[in-house]
């Protein structure tokens, strides 16, 4: 073998490479060790201020000189995956990378598909090390937080302090070229730092923290923005540690609300199931459990209004079911249904339309009277949707036990009840709209609104009226 | 009304879009602001510059433009009926926040939703507004992933994706029944409609770009959904066939599950009890088997304990190797790739190096340690040189043997 003649037997050598991350010298220096035939353990890689892998006992043995390639060396080879993982895992902080690397090239001489012998100890270090570069670097494009200062002749000036695990600023300051290519920006760190102008890249010596500037008045919408994303009802703490580990938290400044809002978490989260949540109860049985369930019932402020609740009435067995909105003045006073200025004028319409009402199921989406205060007077206050939504869990049960072939909804707040959402009457009126429970809707105004309004528009709507409770009666007779 | 200010408003909007689940910045074309007049680069994989306690990432500026809306769907916290603060920003605040965030490297791009204002049409404008400015004016080359409002015109949504990187419409529920119940001002054909617009005009753009380099590129990054589990009855089976059915008809390249939990003021018809996180997971893993492990919807469904939910304590793929065991074990030197791809514990990537690796070696259990993350767990399941699972793959308490033993323990 020509490449020996000038390798005397037995010699060791060491390479110093003049920086941390100089893939490009390694790369050099290794070809021709290898066109030398110089196996890897006669060689040691020494990093500045480092004292290399081997020879850590005589640091004069190595200083040899390289030996220099014969003209007829044949030329070194290695597959496009070597030199991709070499690239990053050169990169690494592991003072015995360099060692590792030429271990490999050598082997990859002799067997070219080394590298695909993903399960070979050697192949998998160096994998592993390229993956950890590869890691630190993501981490690096997630975590740089430039904080703005003001140069003195005005321009923006874009400043991050970040602390790399490997030897990666260099490689890296390309991406942030191509993201803020119109920025200037620098990024310090404990190795080195990069300085972007808008045109060059200069590289500069080691900062300290206290050289990039302390704060920036938009940190404090970045912050509040962080809080109000978190979603204390899903805390997922081990989630977030094995992404943002917290050797990252000082240089961001998101990271001191993290405690806080983990110690806050499940409060907030209760206070929710709280206040939307009723007590898991069942679901009652009969109309005297509903009553009474009714009676006790606090899940809404109308029940704090000092009224009673008022139960529906009429058989069990009704076909027809007549939903209003809620109690009234006389009707919290009698605690029945329909028996107001409102119910009275029900009782004739109904009595017109030939529908008997003893036979009917009278009832309210609301179950207790909604008011306020006028001089001595109470005043009808509509309820509010969230309040009909909360008292629909009581109309199904009704609707449950009863199960009427036919649900009459007089009024937009009896068929939200109903239906759950926002009814225009005016739209849905004089038609049958099919229940999940296989009965049928039918919705028309209340009767309120008839007594509200006077002449032609009274006779018109009172017709309208008096012909929705016809087809409702003429359809009872078919079910 | 006076305008609060704009930091309370970003609280409350920021607040209210932080059901929506995607937050994903990757997979579009690759652009970087080199020649440009602004800031910005995509280069294929995503970023995720923070993580929330609650485990998600946060790679894009996620907000509603307002959280006034028209619409009263039960399950979200800016349903017409809530008592909720509200707020809007204007489209001009929207681009400062977004390039004053993305200067200082804390977000990928943009995430906009909106609550619905006057009309669709008048909304889905609003948040075309907001992209074309980050685009026109300010030459913004980040991440923008617009949400789409169904009721729209088609043109107005074109207009968004020749802006945007990514567009996406909720489905909201997985069964029609529930969005009648819970989404009363919502059509299920309305949506899959817009879906079916949006998929046919990638596919064109795409095909345009093939013949005239310079043809405008339409949602490079294409167009995602999101469902809600556990606000209606559907099981997982249920959910598992809604989401390859959608994966199939409209090319989606995510469908994102949100396991439904509780809001502040919610409405009354909602259930209770909140699904457990862990059943959003396992979704997300079957997801997983369907689109890169070779499982079809059927299979995954199999999993599926008698009742079609998924089981919590062990994930779906353990759950069918339980289930299928006369498929078991699988020779690591011999088998084909797509019987690797089923062995529990063995993931695409330890898969695409067994069989690297297989072509240089007679694998023995100890290779295996050294591809895999875990030995223990793919061991009854192989054979190598020197291993048999002899008893182990017939054992009836194996489920027990490979469960964890830990167990979440309740709030106290």
């Amino acid at each position: 073998m020509t490449a020996m003649q000038n390798v005397s037997l037995g010699s060791r050598y060491a390479v110093h490479l003049p920086a941390p991350d100089d893939f490009a010298f390694w790369r050099e220096r290794a070809r021709g060790l290898v066109q030398c035939d110089v196996p890897p353990d006669r060689v040691s890689w020494i990093e500045p201020g480092g004292t290399g892998d081997l020879f850590a006992e005589g640091p004069s043995r190595g200083d040899k000189r390289l030996p220099v390639p014969p003209a007829d060396a044949p030329p070194v080879r290695a597959s496009q995956r070597f030199l991709t993982v070499a690239r990053s895992a050169a990169l690494h902080s592991d003072p015995a990378r360099f060692g590792l690397l030429y271990r490999v090239l050598w082997r990859l001489q002799r067997n070219p598909r080394l590298m695909e012998d993903k399960a070979d100890p050697e192949v998998r270090r160096l994998e592993e090390l390229a993956k950890s570069v590869r890691r630190d670097a993501h981490k690096m494009h997630a975590f740089v937080r430039f904080r703005e200062v003001a140069e003195e002749d005005g321009t923006p000036h874009f400043v991050a302090w970040f602390e790399p695990d490997h030897h990666i600023v260099r490689a890296e300051a390309a991406f942030f070229m191509r993201r803020f290519a119109n920025m200037r920006w620098s990024i310090l760190t404990p190795h080195g730092s990069v300085h972007w102008d808008g045109e060059t890249m200069r590289e500069g010596p080691p900062a300290r923290r206290e050289d990039a500037p302390c704060g920036d008045p938009v940190e404090a919408l970045w912050r509040s923005y962080y809080a109000s994303i978190f979603n204390p009802a899903r805390l997922k703490v081990s989630a977030m540690l094995s992404e943002m580990p917290k050797k990252y938290w000082k240089n961001l400044p998101e990271a001191e609300l993290i405690p806080q809002l983990i110690a806050g978490a499940q409060a907030r989260e209760a206070a929710m199931v709280a206040a939307g949540a009723r007590a898991e109860r069942a679901r009652p049985a009969s109309l005297a459990e509903v009553a009474q369930g009714i009676a006790a019932c606090r899940d809404c402020p109308i029940a704090d209004c000092g009224t009673r609740a008022v139960a529906g009435e009429g058989p069990q067995q009704a076909a027809l079911m007549i939903v209003g909105e809620q109690p009234g003045d006389q009707e919290d006073i009698a605690g029945r249904p329909f028996v107001g200025p409102a119910g009275q004028l029900l009782d004739d319409y109904l009595a017109h339309a030939g529908i008997d009402r003893t036979a009917a199921y009278v009832t309210n989406a609301v179950k207790h009277f909604k008011f306020a205060w006028k001089g001595k007077q109470r005043l009808h206050q509509s309820p509010t949707a969230k309040e009909i939504d909360t008292c629909r869990w009581w109309l199904d049960a009704e609707r449950a036990i009863i199960r009427p072939r036919i649900v009459l909804a007089l009024g937009a707040s009896a068929a939200r009840g109903l239906l759950g959402r926002t009814v225009s009457v005016t739209r849905e009126r004089g038609r049958a709209i099919p229940l999940d429970d296989g009965g049928e809707l039918w919705v028309t105004v209340h009767p309120s609104y008839l007594l509200r309004l006077e002449g032609e528009a009274r006779e018109a709507q009172a017709a309208l009226f008096a012909e929705n409770l016809a087809a409702v009666r003429e359809r009872l007779g078919e079910v | 009304m006076a305008q609060q200010p704009l930091r309370q408003r970003l609280e409350i909007l920021a607040d209210a879009a932080k059901y929506d689940a995607s937050c994903a910045s990757s997979g579009t074309a690759k652009k970087n602001s080199l020649g440009g007049k602004g800031v910005g680069s995509t280069e294929g994989m995503g970023i995720c510059h923070a993580y929330a306690p609650d485990g998600r990432c946060i790679s894009l500026l996620k907000i509603l433009l307002t959280n006034h809306c028209i619409f009263d769907c039960h399950y979200c916290i800016n349903r017409k009926s809530a008592n909720t603060p509200r707020a809007r920003f204007t489209p001009q605040e929207v681009v400062d926040l977004t390039l004053n965030f993305y200067r200082r490297n804390y977000i990928e791009g943009l995430f906009l939703s909106s609550g619905i204002v006057k009309s669709a049409n008048h909304t889905m404008e609003q948040l075309v507004e907001v992209a074309r400015i980050l685009r026109e004016e300010h030459d913004f080359r980040g991440y923008i992933h617009l949400k789409t409002i169904p009721e729209a015109d088609a043109e107005i949504i074109h207009q968004a994706g020749l802006y945007a990187d990514r567009v996406s419409i909720n489905v909201e529920l997985p069964t029609d029944s529930g969005l009648t119940r819970l989404a009363p001002d919502k059509n299920a054909r309305q949506i899959e409609g817009a879906m079916g617009r949006t998929k046919a005009r990638i596919i064109e753009a795409k095909d345009e770009r093939k013949r005239f380099r310079h043809a405008p590129r339409f949602a490079p990054a294409g167009q995602s959904t999101q469902m809600i589990v556990g606000a209606d009855g559907a099981n997982d089976a249920a959910i598992i066939g809604k989401a390859s059915r959608l994966y199939d008809s409209f090319g989606l390249r995510r469908v994102y599950y949100s396991a439904f939990s509780p809001i502040p003021d919610a409405s009354a018809v909602l259930p209770l009890k909140r699904p457990p996180l862990l059943r959003e997971h396992r979704l997300y893993q079957s997801d997983w088997l369907m689109r890169f492990y070779g499982f079809a919807p059927q299979e995954v469904a199999d999993a599926a304990e008698p009742d079609g939910n998924l089981p919590l304590d062990i994930d779906p793929k353990l759950a069918w190797a339980l289930k299928f065991r006369e498929s078991f074990p699988v020779d690591v030197n011999r088998a084909p790739k797509e019987m690797l791809l089923r062995v529990p514990g063995l993931g695409t990537k330890a898969v695409a190096r067994i069989l690297a690796s297989r072509r240089h070696r007679n694998l023995r259990l100890d290779d295996v340690a050294r591809l895999t993350a875990s030995v223990a767990k793919v061991r009854p399941f192989i054979c190598t040189v020197d291993w048999r699972p002899t008893f182990l793959t017939d054992r009836a308490d194996l489920r027990g043997l490979l469960v964890r033993k830990s167990e979440q323990l309740e709030l106290f």
